[in-house]
């Protein structure tokens, strides 16, 4: 108990503390912050909640920076060299998803790369960094950009992601801006007049925004946000379930540094042209697994009982053979069941493929399956 | 409710003559938070006391349910199992675990009664 009262005063703090433990919040460590884990209304109707309707998570915690170049070729060609997306033809106000790679190809971190509407802002890059990754990150990326392109931490700003099908009805009863932003586009935006930066994205599965606004500013946007009443404050706990029902990766257990892009199943991010000519760190492994495939891969996983499998859970095939591990793993609210992923040898990666997971040393039927396990609802705009 | 006695590991025992009603506490369940799912063991098994005996599972995590006093299991409660969300509602009435068949009754000695269980609770808040 001295140990955790030790802990917890070198714990930092989001600029929302005062206002989560206010709402009730229970607070746990996490990434080195003090972060609310779950509000009063609990894990599983906050996640029910969110997808019913809107849930406000304080991911001020997540680290954001800005690359600053010369234009926008010079920033862009000087982050491919780190990262497999596609970045050089990312449009003004568009927003991907894409990872650092360490020089065998495994991933350091995952990341959302934005670049900027305005024409003034041209070779810059927004970036949002994983909080538990950020000082070796950006130690990382400094100690490799070109001498043009320089690396600030904006750690003036706090990070609110609103989530859920009521998302864009709130939002833009205090950001007009919000109605017709596009799903991973961003924009400069002005929220009940105060300044922000907005994205049409998120973590759940949901159409949702993330909004970065000032330190001061932010619990003024978070009260206003939380006086509608189709919002609740969210919690860590929801979070994860809600991404594990979506399918997403969660840093340091579905994807770390040992883990390729190909094997985490997320080629999809890289571009046809990046995929042909390679060009970021590890592309021996990353363009022999493209080629002659990985010899493992993320895949869903279906408890076929009701007992929800761990993470670190063995996974074995017919015969008992180890064939792999679960790397999240819980229960979904949604999905009114246990939902995992994990990897698989790559012969077992086929969905329906029967495999076994030991549960507290019994094994217990799952079946291979598609992700996510609850469909995605992101915003697409009728055309 | 005189006779209930708890664990340190917030399990408590509800004596009726030489059979005790095990379940995890008020306390316990609000730590936990939403429970989803409850695995129980066989009827006819064997505890000595301090055993795994049971697995309770929330959204968030997983937690061991620990054979408080040695014993055999005869009877298991069959409505966790379509309704483990009981467990958060009723935890010290309806949603008891297992009953074990006491083997050596002197293991209740020492056992926590309610008020002291009331005072270890409030030291670990």
């Amino acid at each position: 108990m001295a140990d955790e009262a030790q802990s917890s005063e070198t714990l930092k703090r989001t600029p929302l503390f005062e206002l989560h433990t206010e709402l009730g919040a229970k607070m746990v460590p996490f990434a080195g912050y003090e972060m609310p884990v779950q509000y009063p209304l609990g894990v599983l109707k906050e996640h029910l909640h969110t997808r019913a309707k809107a849930g406000l998570f304080d991911v001020s915690h997540m680290g954001q920076a800005i690359l600053t170049g010369p234009g926008h070729e010079t920033t862009a060609a000087a982050l491919e060299k780190l990262v497999p997306g596609e970045i050089l033809k990312l449009a003004p106000g568009r927003q991907r998803y894409t990872m650092l790679l360490n020089s065998e190809g495994g991933i350091l971190d995952d990341l959302m790369v934005t670049r900027p509407a305005a024409a003034e802002d041209d070779g810059r890059l927004m970036l949002v960094v994983n909080a538990a990754c950020k000082d070796e990150d950006y130690a990382h990326l400094e100690a490799r950009l070109p001498g043009a392109v320089n690396l600030t931490s904006l750690d003036g700003r706090a990070l609110l992601a609103l989530q859920g099908p009521a998302a864009a009805g709130v939002l833009s009863r205090w950001c007009p801006q919000a109605a017709e932003l596009a799903f991973m586009a961003a924009t400069p935006a002005q929220f009940d007049g105060v300044d922000c930066h907005i994205s049409r994205s998120g973590y759940t599965g949901e159409d949702g925004y993330e909004i970065s606004v000032a330190n001061d500013a932010v619990e003024q946007v978070a009260r206003t946000l939380l006086s509608d009443d189709s919002v609740e404050a969210i919690g860590l706990g929801a979070r994860d379930s809600l991404r594990l029902e979506a399918g997403l990766c969660l840093y340091g257990h579905d994807i770390d540094g040992t883990t390729s892009p190909i094997e985490a199943d997320l080629v999809w991010s890289m571009s046809k042209r990046r995929r042909e000519e390679g060009g970021f760190p590890g592309e021996g492994r990353i363009m022999r697994e493209l080629r002659e495939g990985p010899s493992r891969k993320r895949v869903g996983i279906q408890p076929e009982g009701k007992a929800p499998a761990r993470e670190g859970t063995e996974i074995v095939d017919a015969g008992g053979a180890a064939i792999g591990n679960i790397t999240s793993g819980g229960f979904g609210p949604s999905a009114e069941g246990p939902v995992a992923m994990g990897y698989v040898a790559i012969e077992h990666a086929q969905p329906g493929t029967q495999v076994q997971l030991m549960v507290r040393g019994t094994e217990r039927p799952a079946k291979v399956v598609e992700m996510p396990f609850v469909p995605h609802r992101y915003y697409r705009k009728s055309k | 409710m005189s006779d209930m006695k708890y664990t340190e590991d917030h399990e408590y025992i509800r004596l009726d003559g030489d059979v005790a009603t095990v379940g995890i506490t008020k306390y316990a369940q609000e730590q936990l938070g939403d429970v989803v799912f409850v695995e129980l063991p066989d009827v006819g098994k064997s505890y000595s006391k301090g055993d795994e005996a049971a697995v309770v599972e929330s959204v968030k995590a997983a937690a061991e349910v620990y054979a408080p006093v040695s014993g055999e299991v005869v009877e298991t409660n069959a409505d966790l199992e379509g309704n483990p969300g009981l467990v958060n509602e009723d935890p010290e009435g309806g949603a008891w675990f297992i009953k074990l068949k006491l083997s050596d009754k002197s293991e209740l000695d020492g056992m926590m009664d309610a008020s002291a269980y009331a005072k270890f609770v409030e030291e670990q808040a």
